[in-house]
């Protein structure tokens, strides 16, 4: 598989086949290929927008929930995380080591909508044993992009 | 008082460099694009950071051994063993040094003798001429041409040797030309000294930025270990050229004299630095090979770009400069990078500033985001375009 590939996607999806083609040392048909290989077996799952939505006027409002379940017969904690990734709210479920099991994290336009989401769609589901949600307060850096202004490049112009 | 008189009188001779002119230039101006530098854009990883801060936090702020912390030296001699199969005594035979530059002028102040010849390939990193000079030696310099992939030849080594050389300089990976020698080109150039007694410096400061194939050590190959020192660093494998961490390598005799005259110059390298650099050494295989990734990629966008513009580009094997001839547009590289300067915004360093041969060519880092390259080279696309006419 080209790791390289999926590294420089992973750092901006936008590159052109062009700019990938150059960079990999390839020619654009063939970094083509891949990419489409790579969609078509499901390692590729989307290209989307990095977006500091501090900046932004609109509400925006992320929680950490932890969820302790109890395991369901036969199908463990599979059938729970799929019943919870199916709101739109939802945005990643984790299978955690340690204290609870699922890691929710959510998205919501107020603090109150995410803690009525939580107390209305998560915590009454069968299986649910507690919920713990945490507000996020400040995102520092998301999605390995910092997400203060962007640094200046402190070199000099020149140097042997 | 007339100081031209009081003064040293190499150093009175000795001329800055040839690029300062572009700093003024550059400084007055807003919005310039630089390709211009020699260190890499990364900070330094965080977790050497960390141990630096670390080392102050431990109060370890006193003067070290002149040859520097033994864990760093060390570590430094099972690196060579393990990267390069160099087998060297960290008792003996390692000197930690303030940069690699420190390491250069320790070894030719210890080697050169006023009126020795001392053979040096260009273009080429700026400072060994005149840390050549202040010692008292004479530079005899060797042409490398781009139709040799800018390597030295054994022919060339040859022509060069009469009975006063005594040190041949080896700057491989090269800063300003990205040219590398592999194992084969070494050999030949270790068959012409095998018999002679012929000094080594070999400048090895981008071993770990190779392209494709490994770095190979001239120290490694048969009867050349004995008479070569070895210039290693930090600066940029690590991307810590602010911490000013450097180390050289020769045999003890060699090392003794070395030592002595950075033990009154120097006393000790930084101690801070030190304690970053043995965190760098020990645990920072990932960071090298995720910046030597980096630089790949924009490597070969840039070697690209340069060759659709129509400015013919070897292509760089090691370091992370590119070297593209612009003879083409009729200009020197001096007007070349002042027109590209003041009319585009766009800094680069000529080529003569690395030897006169190095007329023709200019230096482009590509230490910089790839929007930051393709934009530079849009602009200096459109400069080639103007003068075309």
């Amino acid at each position: 598989m080209n790791v390289k590939l999926l590294s420089l996607l992973e750092e901006n999806a936008r590159y052109s086949l062009e700019e990938l083609a150059l960079m990999l040392g390839s020619d654009e048909k063939t970094v083509a290929c891949e990419i489409d290989e790579l969609r078509n077996s499901g390692v590729i799952r989307g290209y989307r927008t990095l977006i500091n939505w501090d900046k932004v006027d609109n509400a925006h409002v992320t929680a950490i929930i932890e969820l302790k379940l109890t395991p369901q017969p036969d199908a463990g904690f599979e059938d729970l995380a799929e019943k919870i990734m199916g709101f739109d709210h939802v945005e990643s479920v984790y299978l955690m080591s340690g204290g609870y099991d699922l890691c929710v994290i959510v998205t919501g336009q107020s603090f109150q909508g995410v803690a009525m989401f939580v107390a209305k769609r998560l915590a009454p589901i069968a299986g649910v044993v507690s919920t713990a949600t945490h507000f996020v307060l400040r995102k520092y850096k998301d999605n390995g992009v910092e997400m203060q202004d962007t640094e200046h490049d402190d070199r000099e112009s020149f140097s042997f | 008082m007339d100081y031209n008189k009081l003064l040293n009188r190499t150093v009175l001779d000795t001329k800055p460099s040839g690029i300062r002119k572009f700093f003024d230039i550059a400084e007055k101006m807003n919005n310039v694009i630089s390709l211009g530098v020699g260190e890499p854009d990364f900070a330094t990883p965080w977790h050497i950071r960390q141990a630096g801060i670390q080392s102050l936090e431990d109060k370890k702020t006193r003067y070290t051994a002149n040859r520097g912390i033994a864990q760093l030296r060390n570590e430094i001699s099972k690196y060579l063993l393990k990267r390069f199969d160099l087998d060297y005594n960290p008792d003996g035979d390692i000197l930690i040094t303030v940069g690699g530059s420190e390491g250069i002028d320790c070894a030719v102040r210890a080697i050169v003798n006023p009126g020795d010849e001392v053979i040096i390939p260009q273009p080429s990193f700026v400072c060994y001429e005149p840390i050549v000079r202040l010692a008292g030696g004479v530079p005899v310099f060797i042409e490398t041409v781009a139709e040799n992939e800018f390597r030295l030849t054994a022919d060339q080594l040859k022509k060069a040797i009469t009975e006063k050389t005594k040190l041949l300089i080896l700057p491989y990976p090269c800063n300003p030309t990205g040219a590398i020698m592999t194992a084969e080109d070494l050999e030949a150039i270790a068959a012409v000294l095998r018999d002679t007694d012929i000094l080594i410096l070999s400048d090895e400061i981008y071993c770990e930025l190779t392209y494709g194939e490994n770095h190979v050590s001239i120290a490694s190959i048969d009867g050349m270990k004995e008479r070569t020192v070895l210039i290693g660093g930090f600066s940029k494998s690590y991307s810590m050229t602010g911490w000013r961490m450097g180390y050289a390598c020769a045999d003890v005799e060699i090392m003794k004299q070395m030592v002595k005259i950075h033990q009154f110059a120097i006393m000790s390298a930084p101690t801070t630095s030190q304690y970053a650099a043995v965190e760098a050494i020990k645990n920072g295989d990932e960071d090298v090979a995720r910046m030597r990734n980096q630089y790949d990629a924009r490597r070969r966008l840039m070697v690209n770009g340069f060759n659709k513009i129509g400015l013919t580009c070897f292509e760089p094997k090691g370091a992370f400069y590119a070297f593209p001839c612009i003879k083409s547009t009729g200009l020197s590289s001096d007007e070349f990078c002042e027109q590209l300067l003041k009319r585009y915004n766009v800094a680069v360093i000529p080529g003569s500033a690395f030897g006169e041969c190095g007329d023709g060519y200019i230096r482009a880092s590509y230490c910089y985001s790839v929007e930051h390259i393709e934009e530079a080279l849009r602009r200096i696309e459109l400069f080639i375009n103007e003068l075309k006419g």
